[in-house]
C-alpha cells in the first residue's frame, strides 16, 4: 500500500513539474517579451522597463520560473498587472463561486445518475433503460453552454421561477446556493447522463460474475444484490468517470459562467485574457490544472481503497 | 451484412451538414459579410427562410457558413492528431516495453492530464484567438488519443505470425509498420476519428462561445449563440438554431461512429448471429 501510495504521489509531482513548465514556457518565453505584450504595441519603453522591473523579467528564466513557482508554494501568485491587487486575493474571491459551483454540480450528477443507473440496469430492455440510454447520446451531443441557454430560456423567462443571472453572494447561504443551482443543473445534467450509461454498462458486466450468482442463490432478492453487491463492485469505472468528470464539470464552469454571469475563476480568466493581463491567467491556469491533477490523484487512492487488489 | 441502422442515421444527419457546408463555399441565400441593419431581426420569410439576427444577417446563410467553420476546424485538428499521433502510436509499438514506448506513453498520459479547455485558453491567450490557433489547439488534444489507439491496436498485430514471415524476410520495423501494421488497424483509426470529429465540433463551438475561435466576420455556430445571449429574451430562436445545429451535427457523428464501430468490428458480429 505504502510503495503504491509512494508511487502516486510521484506521479502527481512529476505531472505538476512538467504542467508548471509548459503552461510557463507558453506565458513568459514563446511570446517574446511579456512586458511589451501587456502593454501593447503603442508603450513607452520607460513603461515596459517599469513593467519588466516589476515583473522581475530581469533576472534569468531558471530564476524567474524557480520565483514563480516558490512564491505559488507560499499561496503568492503575484500582482495583477490590471487590478494591482494581489492575484491570490482576486482567486480566493472568484474561487468563492467556481469551487462551490463545481461540487454542486457534482453532487447533482451523481445523485441524480446512480438512482437512474440502477434503475436502467434494473430494467434492462425496458422503456426506462432506452430513456437513459437515449437521454445519454443527447448528454453527450449537447454543448453544456447551449444546455444552459435553453434552462434560462424556461426557467428565467418563461417561467420567471429563478433569476437568468449574477451571483447573490454568500452572506445568505440560500441566496448565493439559489444563483448556483441554475447553473448546476446546466452543468450536471449532460454528465449525469453519461455517468448513468457507464453505471450500467458497469452494473451489467458485474452482475454476470459468479457471486452475484451465489449471492442469489444464497436467497438476497434481486434489489438486495444490485444495491450491496453490485454497486459497490462497479466502483472502479464509475470512479474513474467521476474523475474525468470533475475536470469537465471545472472546464464546463470556466464557460457556464460566461452564461450565467457568475463572477467565478472562468470570467476572471476571460478578463485576464481580454486586458492581456497575463499573470492572472497565468496563475488561474495553473490552479485549474492542478486542481485537475489532484483530482486524479486522489481517484488513484480511491481505486485502492475499493479495490484491495490494486495496492499491490 | 446488413448495415447498423444507426451508421444509416448518424451517417445521413453528418452527410447533411457537411453538404450544407460545402454548398456554402460555391453558394448562399445572401451575403453573410454585409450588415443590413434595415432588416435586422425579421421573422423567417420567403427571402429570410429562417429569418435575421440583429446585424441583418440571413440566419439560414449564418448557419450554414457556421457548418463549413466547424467542420474545417474539427477535421484539421483530426488531422494533426491523427498526423502526429499514428506515427507515434506506431513507433510505441515497435518499441514495446522498452524506453521509448515508455517515454510516448507517458507523455500521453501528461497531455490527458490538462484540462484540454484550459490548454486551448492559454494558446489562444498567448498567440491571439483565430480558427488556427484553435485547431493547434483541439489538434495537440487529439494526439494522445490516436497514438494510445494505433499503439493498443498495433501491439497485438505484432505478435501474429506473417509479421514474424515479413521480419524474417528482412523487412525493416518502418516497412512492416506501414505497409502490414497500419491497414490492419485502420478500421480503429477511422473510428477513433469520427469520435475526435464530434468532440472537436463541441470544442470549436466552445472556444467561439467565449470567443476564443474564429474571429468576425467569419461565422461560426458558437460565436452565433455568443451573439443571441443578449437577445435570448426577445429573440429565442437565434439562440436555438444554432445550439440545435450543434447538438445534430455530435449526435449524428456519434451515431455514426458507434455504428461504424459495430459494423466493422468482426467480433461482435459473430456473437451477434
Amino acid at each position: 500500500m505504502l510503495s503504491y501510495f509512494l508511487n502516486r504521489v510521484l506521479a502527481m509531482i512529476l505531472s505538476l513539474a512538467v504542467a508548471s513548465v509548459v503552461i510557463f514556457c507558453l506565458i513568459e518565453v514563446i511570446p517574446g517579451d511579456p512586458a511589451s505584450f501587456m502593454l501593447g504595441l503603442n508603450a513607452t519603453d520607460e513603461a515596459v522597463a517599469n513593467l519588466r522591473a516589476e515583473l522581475g523579467l530581469d533576472g534569468g528564466l531558471l530564476t524567474r520560473y524557480l520565483a514563480w513557482v516558490g512564491g505559488m508554494v507560499q499561496g503568492e501568485f503575484g500582482l495583477s498587472y490590471t487590478y494591482r491587487v494581489p492575484v491570490a486575493d482576486l482567486i480566493q474571491d472568484r474561487l468563492a463561486v467556481s469551487l462551490p459551483l463545481a461540487i454542486y454540480a457534482l453532487i447533482l450528477s451523481t445523485a441524480l445518475a446512480i438512482p437512474v443507473g440502477v434503475l436502467a440496469t434494473a430494467k434492462r430492455g425496458a422503456w426506462p433503460d432506452l430513456g437513459v440510454m437515449a437521454a445519454a447520446q443527447i448528454g453527450i451531443a449537447i454543448p453544456n453552454f447551449w444546455f444552459a441557454m435553453l434552462l434560462v430560456l424556461l426557467f428565467a423567462i418563461k417561467l420567471q421561477w429563478v433569476s437568468a443571472g449574477g451571483f447573490a453572494g454568500w452572506d445568505s447561504f440560500g441566496a448565493g446556493l439559489a444563483s448556483l443551482t441554475l447553473p448546476a443543473f446546466a452543468l450536471a445534467l449532460p454528465q449525469a447522463a453519461i455517468l448513468a450509461r457507464v453505471l450500467r454498462s458497469a452494473l451489467l458486466e458485474t452482475l454476470e460474475q459468479d457471486y452475484i450468482r451465489t449471492a442469489r442463490a444464497k436467497g438476497l432478492s434481486r434489489r438486495r444484490t444490485l444495491w450491496r453487491h453490485a454497486l459497490r463492485n462497479a466502483g472502479i469505472p464509475v470512479m474513474t468517470i467521476l474523475g474525468l468528470q470533475f475536470s469537465f464539470l471545472l472546464a464546463g464552469a470556466i464557460i457556464i459562467e460566461n452564461v450565467f454571469f457568475l463572477p467565478g475563476l472562468g470570467r476572471l480568466i476571460f478578463q485576464g485574457i481580454t486586458q492581456r493581463d497575463l499573470i492572472v491567467v497565468e496563475s488561474v491556469t495553473m490552479l485549474l490544472v492542478f486542481a485537475v491533477i489532484l483530482v486524479t490523484f486522489l481517484v488513484d487512492l480511491a481505486y485502492a481503497a475499493l479495490d484491495p487488489r490494486l495496492r499491490r | 451484412m446488413t448495415v447498423q441502422r444507426s451508421l444509416i442515421i448518424g451517417g445521413a444527419i453528418s452527410l447533411f451538414f457537411l453538404a450544407l457546408a460545402t454548398l456554402s463555399l460555391l453558394w448562399v441565400p445572401h451575403e453573410v459579410t454585409s450588415l443590413a441593419i434595415a432588416n435586422r431581426l425579421q421573422g423567417p420569410s420567403a427571402t429570410y427562410l429562417l429569418g435575421t439576427d440583429q446585424f441583418g444577417r440571413d440566419i439560414l446563410s449564418l448557419l450554414m457558413v457556421g457548418a463549413q467553420t466547424s467542420i474545417a476546424v474539427a477535421v484539421a485538428a483530426i488531422g494533426i492528431g491523427a498526423g502526429v499521433g499514428v506515427p507515434l502510436g506506431l513507433l510505441a509499438a515497435t518499441q514495446h516495453g522498452r524506453f521509448g514506448d515508455e517515454l510516448i506513453m507517458r507523455g500521453n498520459d501528461l497531455i490527458f492530464a490538462f484540462p484540454a479547455l484550459v490548454i486551448a485558453i492559454l494558446i489562444t491567450a498567448t498567440y491571439g484567438p483565430s480558427a488556427f490557433n484553435a485547431i493547434l489547439a483541439i489538434g495537440i488534444f487529439n494526439i494522445p488519443v490516436f497514438a494510445r489507439v494505433t499503439r493498443a491496436g498495433a501491439l497485438p498485430i505484432w505478435t501474429l505470425d506473417y509479421i514474424l514471415a515479413a521480419r524474417v524476410a528482412g523487412k525493416s520495423k518502418l516497412r512492416i509498420s506501414l505497409e502490414h501494421i497500419l491497414p490492419n488497424i485502420l478500421n480503429l483509426i477511422i473510428v477513433q476519428a469520427t469520435i475526435q470529429f464530434s468532440l472537436g465540433i463541441l470544442a470549436e463551438a466552445a472556444l467561439s462561445y467565449v470567443g476564443l475561435g474564429a474571429q468576425p466576420p467569419t461565422p461560426s455556430w458558437g460565436r452565433m449563440l455568443a451573439e443571441a445571449q443578449t437577445m435570448i429574451y426577445t429573440h429565442p430562436m437565434l439562440a436555438i438554431l444554432p445550439g440545435a445545429c450543434i447538438m445534430a451535427l455530435v449526435l449524428g457523428l456519434n451515431l455514426a461512429g458507434d455504428g461504424l464501430r459495430d459494423q466493422l468490428d468482426p467480433r461482435l458480429e459473430r456473437t451477434l448471429k
